[in-house]
């Protein structure tokens, strides 16, 4: 970990993805974005929907804030804030696994 | 749509209403048949037979029009769901169209290959029910030796494929000491998930109410172990629960209301706003085979029946709690007051609120043991 992540769950260069029985998709008929589990109807805001569509199973958490970064220009420390505590909360909640 | 008596002047503008909601779920009561013959069954006593099942393509077609109509969530179950030889057909149209995909069994029968097949078909989730923790009660319930070693081995199955695992246990007076001994069974199966349903007086349930009832005292312990396990457990095992309202002060809030977030359509495709609302002798449910779901959705009249708060009796309409509990369960009205559009009885309100805790106590104390077991009433040459 690197020093301005100090206060950060998660690692950087962990790759998140979504675990099996979690979907993310358009709710044409809502017109929202949701998230589905077992029984479960989640409906992200829209930063979380930013975050959670590029949680592909490829980027590292590091690569996903960058990418962020470039696409609102907002500040770093923010963005990295938002992103782990967004992703560390699906994580406890079974949601999110990371690796390695 | 308007369910009220015009009786106001032609010049009155119609009433606002409320735009209709969108279903979130939809139940596919795939088939009635099953192995297991569990005496609380939510099947109606009047079973669908093999030869009046929807074939595949109607099924499809009912999947495409839910994801249409706003769906999100499918429950693939029976009966046996996977008694149905086109399931795997079934889970990768409910993928293909955008549905998360449930799937709920009994766990019998179902071979490793089989789970494999089902798992390659995309299914996102699957709920396995336990009759009961330990054999002697699963095999006792469900009246099929050897039930809980199966369900044991499809779990693990489940949950080798990676597979996110839900434990269902219907929970009554020969099981409900068990609560503690299911939540260990479910941690060490790898669940993340748990159901823990207080039996539901319909159908069969209510035929078997008599051998079903736990007493007060074990419907409050039960609480109380749940209510201590979710905070021991939290972020390890989800504890999901269908509380008891023999006991209770206020109704649930059935299907949290009533052609609000969800249908069910039977095997032999009726579609129903809950899946016991067959035994309500007034209602005229729309069947796939004639109706698109939408139209039955918005137009049917089940569904407009009981929708909203308009139907409600001037106890309920009055009531600071009509959109928390919706009026409580139109079914159990119908069973106890012999008026489906009667409060609840289960609310303290209702006048018939200490006749059905009469009842509750009655059953517990009688000690009545042999279950009449869920079955086809007479042999089923269709099989």
């Amino acid at each position: 970990m690197t020093a301005e992540t100090t206060s950060t769950r998660l690692p950087a260069n962990g790759v998140p993805k979504l675990a099996r029985g979690v979907r993310l998709r358009h709710d044409e008929a809502r017109g929202q974005w949701v998230l589905l589990a077992p029984e479960r109807v989640l409906q992200p805001d829209p930063v979380a929907v930013e975050i959670l569509k590029r949680v592909d199973g490829e980027r590292t958490i590091e690569a996903i804030i960058d990418d962020l970064i470039l696409a609102f220009s907002v500040e770093r420390g923010r963005v990295a804030a938002d992103v782990d505590a967004f992703l560390a909360g699906l994580v406890e909640k079974g949601m999110v696994e990371v690796s390695p | 749509m308007n369910e009220r008596v015009n009786v106001a002047p032609h010049a009155e503008p119609a009433p606002l209403r409320a735009p209709l909601p969108i279903p979130y779920g939809m139940l596919a009561e795939l088939t009635h048949r099953c192995p297991l013959m569990c005496p609380y069954c939510s099947n109606p006593v009047e079973l669908d037979r093999r030869n009046v099942e929807l074939d595949t393509e109607t099924w499809l077609r009912v999947f495409s029009e839910a994801a249409k109509l706003g769906v999100l969530q499918v429950h693939l179950s029976g009966g046996e769901p996977t008694a149905r030889r086109d399931l795997e057909e079934m889970i990768r149209h409910c993928v293909k169209v955008g549905l998360y995909t449930n799937l709920i069994t009994a766990g019998v029968g179902v071979t490793p290959e089989r789970l494999q097949a089902i798992s390659d078909a995309g299914i996102d989730h699957v709920q396995l029910s336990f009759q009961g923790a330990t054999p002697e009660v699963t095999d006792h319930v469900s009246n099929f030796k050897g039930a809980h070693e199966r369900k044991l081995a499809v779990a693990r199955e489940v949950r080798r494929l990676g597979l996110p695992l839900t434990i269902n246990s219907v929970v009554h007076r020969a099981n409900i000491h068990q609560i503690p001994d299911f939540l260990e069974l479910a941690l060490s199966l790898g669940a993340k998930r748990i159901e823990i349903a207080h039996a539901q007086y319909y159908g069969w349930a209510l035929r078997n109410r008599g051998a079903l009832m736990p007493t007060r005292e074990q419907v409050f312990k039960a609480l109380d172990v749940v209510e201590e396990a979710r905070v021991r457990l939290k972020g390890v095992l989800t504890i999901d629960a269908v509380v008891p309202d023999y006991y209770a002060k206020y109704p649930k809030a059935c299907m949290n209301g009533w052609g609000r977030q969800s249908l069910n359509v039977t095997p032999s495709g009726k579609v129903l706003p809950c899946h016991a609302a067959e035994m309500i002798p007034s209602l005229d449910f729309w069947n796939v085979r004639e109706h698109s779901l939408a139209e039955i959705w918005q137009a049917s009249p089940a569904f407009n029946a009981f929708r909203g708060t308009d139907w409600m009796p001037e106890l309920c309409r009055s009531c600071e709690r009509k959109e928390i509990d919706w009026g409580g369960c139109r079914c159990q009205a119908m069973a106890i007051a012999g008026d489906a559009a009667a409060t609840d009885p289960a609310c303290h309100k209702s006048p018939l609120h200490a006749h059905l805790l009469a009842l509750a106590e009655a059953d517990a104390a009688a000690g009545v043991e042999e279950y009449d077991y869920r079955r086809f009433t007479a042999p089923d040459r269709a099989q």
